[in-house]
């Protein structure tokens, strides 16, 4: 039952409209079957699946609005899910941000977002790909623990103005960590893909072992402003940060990074270097994604940051009416333009530096200037003269992605990362390693 | 795409705050809500049918959970509802040992079939997962109970409350902190009621009715000559209570240093949100801090935070053995540590205790979701390591015998693990309030409500910021700072505990949805602690332009 086609959505949400005698109705019909397997100690920890589907109805009355949800669908229950929000609608407070549904909309092309492979994982294939990262760690004195999360869904969405959307989907997440067994070595990695086939969680786990291996006896080495080279994940963690922040009402409220002293936001104005390009495009071939976002609006290819420049910034529908502007649809992914230069280029090319796996626990410490700290973790290295001289214990850091990417040095390849939220929940993003000078780390952490 | 743990509802607003909410959740209306949905007789039952079909099918151990979870958030921001959310959340979840193996299934499907299918599913998820077992699992004797319930002791159901009342508190409390000169108000109401049936093969039988409540706003001040922007979150705390917490009595409120009033045991939502708003003009007015070494003296409502960061997770034996190891991280208070019987985590004055029977408080429970019964128990005494927290299936690892009752599940349709209890600093045994503790302070800061917050995955670095900060000088409070966050090292930090104030000052806050596990969960959590002076602490200034 979880994974209705278009056409079935179509005929269940169909009715549902029907049944309406409020001033008008929206649904959404949505459903997923997930499943998961988590190891550590090398050995198997927990591991499920699940499965629902879930209509969720939306009637109003003037502005009045009421929802309510189902998940059985004979058609009496449909009626009775109707009444309920039409009863509950009367009963609502008006909201004066109310805002009419779509009217019918154009969608462009489906992207590839289903993969029929990655739909039919088994609790078998999870267990294997657990085995396969626990068994070489067991033989090399380290210690596993990860974590395998599928899914494949859809959603739909239907209105009495006439708007119809429909988009399926799969999605697999793997993230490894390897200790060595002496607890002085950790490193991590993490793969993010629509399509399993993508996936080798052996060849996953060896980068983390290698990792795990290198990084043991790391010697401390002076907080300060260091020249940093950022692997993706740890890159888009930061940048993402940024990028969520970029709601054009809190900027015309004022309080936001892109809010102007005086008054006013910075859209238009150049924030970062101006070699910073960042995008979404639900058609790009790595992180396709579906061409309609939550609310019907259709997705399309547009810029966030062009040349270093806002290019647009989020305006939800209520707020692109204030402003008589378009509203924005919530974009599906992030693409920021990478370069030719790989991990071992950067490194080769620096003098003096820090090599970052990964970050953790980033929490804003100041929203008005995107400040935030958090620590490096699972392969800190030091650079020196062109080659890592050793692994280095963990830093503190306090820094905003708008400072960071204004001390750009070079941009590396891309690579696809999550944005969180298990497989395609966050959506994903195709982020370059970049090399950053003065990045600010402000204390040491002696964690492993 | 599984389950989305947490949905804004107020969009990427700056006061958006982020709840926890199952993807399983049906929006429903309230009357519904009120209305019983299975008797006990009815819930034993259906949870025989998974105790015997898995028992058949060759499993040495099943628990049953049948679950509904009950939601209601309003939310509001300055004169206009922003929506009225009643959310339930039914199914159930089995839990199984095959092969030595744990498997778990989840189903919305709550009938005799359904329930015999999601046993299935369970044993075979265990069998298949036992080819790769290399520790099976050993559960922790716990008594059979036999058929016992408990309640949430709430002298009012805040979903009996009209929604209409609590629009009106939200309105009224938005109100005062607009007439006071706030730019901008965002303000929630949020109820959690917990319907949980529990059954196991070992023959317990255990009904729940819990209840949590959580009134907060965050008022924003915005400078637009500057451009300076800074909110004011609510001092209230989320709790273990009916809606009897919003009454706001005069006995609960306390006159705080620097003339700030702060709650207890009820909490007055207006009168906050008037203070809000004068307060963060003053947040914008402050002066900069100047970096350097403090004495910290940490309010209850700011300190309970750098308690569940540095004490509470650190403690958990899940973190310390490494099944957290890929997430949440591990512990720096490893087994030898424990096992000296004499690693000092703090100084003498800090006794810490982990709790899951505290009146009032977020992990209040009859009975863990294990079906273990609900205690108290020492984490940290005089000063030294003396225990952990654990659960059936790794107390044997620290050569106990007895689960602590910490096993928990935000959800049917997620498998239970160990989760924090209460864990909290006890009060002072010598005769302290805080403005005597001010008043031998030469160079201090004092910290009210939380505020950033980020550690490190083995807990020793942190770094906390706040809402409100005022500085000590000769032991007097001089004024407002801002731009202040400390770090240190949690052992260093828990051995500069100088003084905390007595049992007087004592008081709950608390995290209504800290997260771990993979898929994450979340957990509601309390702690308790009198005002506290840490000596010597290391604060920066966050201020910076860009």
């Amino acid at each position: 039952m979880a994974i209705l086609s278009k056409e079935e959505a179509k005929k269940i949400l169909e009715k549902v409209v029907g049944f309406s005698k409020a001033d008008g109705i929206e649904a959404n019909l949505n459903g997923n079957d997930g499943g998961n397997i988590r190891y550590a100690r090398n050995s198997v920890s927990t591991s499920g699946e699940d499965s629902n589907v879930n209509l969720t109805v939306q009637s109003y009355v003037g502005k009045k609005v009421g929802s309510a949800s189902i998940n059985e669908f004979d058609d009496a229950s449909l009626e009775k899910v109707v009444r309920r929000a039409e009863e509950l609608s009367r009963l609502a407070p008006e909201n004066p941000e109310f805002m009419e549904p779509l009217p019918q909309q154009t969608y462009g092309a489906e992207a590839k977002t289903f993969i029929e492979s990655t739909a039919k994982i088994t609790p078998e294939y999870r267990a294997q790909a657990a085995a396969d990262s626990i068994i070489p760690a067991s033989k090399k004195e380290i210690t596993a623990a990860g974590f395998l999360e599928d899914g494949r869904g859809f959603s739909s969405l239907m209105n009495s103005k006439g708007a119809f959307a429909y988009n399926k989907s799969t999605g697999v997440d793997f993230t490894v960590t390897m200790r060595s067994n002496d607890g002085t070595g950790s490193g991590w990695v993490a793969r993010n893909f629509n399509d399993v086939n993508k996936l080798n969680t052996a060849e996953a786990s060896a980068i983390a072992m290698e990792k795990a291996l290198r990084s043991r006896d790391a010697k401390a080495i002076e907080p300060g402003k260091y020249t940093v080279i950022l692997e993706p994940n740890a890159a888009a963690d930061l940048l993402g940060l940024m990028l969520f922040s970029m709601n054009a009402r809190q900027a015309d409220e004022g309080r936001s990074f892109l809010s102007k002293k005086g008054g006013g936001t910075k859209l238009g104005e150049k924030i970062v270097d101006e070699r910073v390009n960042i995008y979404t495009d639900p058609w790009n071939e790595e992180v396709p994604t579906g061409n309609w976002a939550g609310n019907g609006l259709p997705r399309k290819k547009m810029d966030l940051i062009k040349n270093g420049t806002v290019a647009n910034m989020i305006y939800d529908r209520y707020w692109a009416s204030q402003k008589n502007t378009e509203a924005t649809p919530f974009p599906g992914n992030r693409i920021m333009d990478g370069g030719n230069a790989s991990i071992e280029d950067m490194i080769k090319d620096t003098k003096k530096g820090v090599l970052v796996t990964r970050f953790w626990y980033i929490r804003a410490v100041d929203p008005q200037t995107l400040l935030y700290t958090g620590l490096t973790r699972d392969g800190t290295f030091y650079i020196e003269n062109g080659k890592i001289k050793h692994p280095i214990k963990n830093f503190r850091f306090n820094e905003s992605p708008v400072i960071m990417l204004n001390n750009l040095e070079t941009l590396g390849k891309q690579m696809r990362v999550a944005s969180g939220g298990g497989p395609g929940g966050g959506g994903s993003s195709l982020i370059p390693a970049m090399k950053i000078r003065d990045f600010t780390f402000s204390s040491l952490s002696d964690a492993v | 795409m599984k389950r989305r743990d947490f949905i804004q509802l107020a969009g990427l607003s700056a006061g958006a705050m982020a709840l926890p909410f199952s993807g399983f959740a049906q929006e429903v209306d309230i009357a519904h809500m009120l209305t019983p949905l299975l008797d006990t007789a009815q819930k034993k039952q259906l949870a025989d049918v998974a105790l015997n079909t898995a028992k058949g099918l060759g499993a040495s151990y099943t628990d049953v959970r049948i679950g509904r979870y009950l939601n209601q958030f309003v939310t509001t921001r300055e004169k206009k509802v922003q929506g009225v959310t009643n959310t339930e959340s039914f199914g159930v979840g089995i839990r199984v040992i095959a092969n030595g193996t744990w498997g778990f299934a989840a189903s919305n499907n709550v009938t005799p079939d359904g329930i015999k299918k999601t046993t299935e599913r369970a044993v075979a998820i265990a069998k298949a997962n036992s080819k790769f077992q290399k520790e099976p699992v050993k559960l922790a004797a716990t008594p059979s109970y036999g058929e016992v319930n408990w309640k949430t002791p709430i002298v009012k159901n805040g979903f009996e409350v009209p929604v209409k009342d609590k629009v009106d508190l939200l309105l009224a409390a938005n109100a005062k902190a607009l007439e006071k000169g706030a730019s901008f108000v965002n303000s929630i109401m949020f109820l959690v009621n917990e319907q949980k049936y529990f059954a196991s093969s070992e023959g317990s039988y255990i009904d729940q009715d819990v209840h949590r409540t959580w009134p907060n706003f965050q008022v924003s001040m915005v400078d637009r000559q500057s451009g300076q922007f800074k909110t004011r979150a609510a001092f209230s705390a989320p709790v273990g209570m009916g809606y009897e917490y919003l009454d706001g009595k005069a006995e609960d409120k306390i006159q705080g240093p620097g003339g700030i009033i702060l709650y207890n045991k009820s909490y007055d939502m207006i009168e906050d949100a008037t203070m809000a708003a004068e307060q963060a003009k003053q947040m914008i007015e402050a002066k900069s801090v100047e970096p350097g070494k403090y004495d910290l003296m940490l309010e209850p409502s700011h300190l309970w935070l750098t308690i569940h960061e540095s004490v509470g997770h650190p403690t958990e034996l899940d973190r310390v053995l490494g099944y957290e190891a890929n997430f949440a991280g591990t512990s720096f208070l490893t087994l030898d540590k424990w096992q000296s019987k004499k690693f000092k985590f703090g100084s003498d004055i800090v006794n810490i205790m982990a709790d899951k029977t505290q009146i009032g408080s977020l992990g209040n429970v009859g009975y863990d979701d294990e079906g273990v019964k609900c205690k108290s128990w020492e984490l940290i005494k005089d000063g030294v390591l003396v225990n952990y927290q654990a659960i059936r299936d790794q107390v044997n690892i620290i050569g106990q015998k007895e689960s602590h009752g910490c096993c928990y599940s935000q959800s049917w349709s997620d498998v239970q693990f160990q989760r924090m209890a209460n864990v909290s600093l006890q009060p002072g045994k010598q005769s302290l309030t805080p403005d005597q503790m001010v008043a031998g302070i030469e160079k201090g800061i004092y910290i009210v409500k939380d505020g950033s917050f980020s550690i490190d995955q083995q807990r020793y670095n942190f770094q906390f910021g706040g809402v409100l900060f005022f500085e000590i000088k000769n032991g007097k409070i001089e004024g407002m700072l801002k731009d202040v966050a400390y770090q240190a090292n949690t052992n260093e930090f828990w051995n500069s505990c100088t003084q905390i104030c007595d049992e007087r000052d004592y008081r709950l806050n608390g995290a209504f949805n800290d997260g771990k596990g993979q898929p994450s969960q979340s957990n509601a959590v309390s702690h308790g602690s009198a005002t506290a002076r840490f000596n010597g602490v290391n604060v920066i200034n966050t201020g910076r332009t860009i």
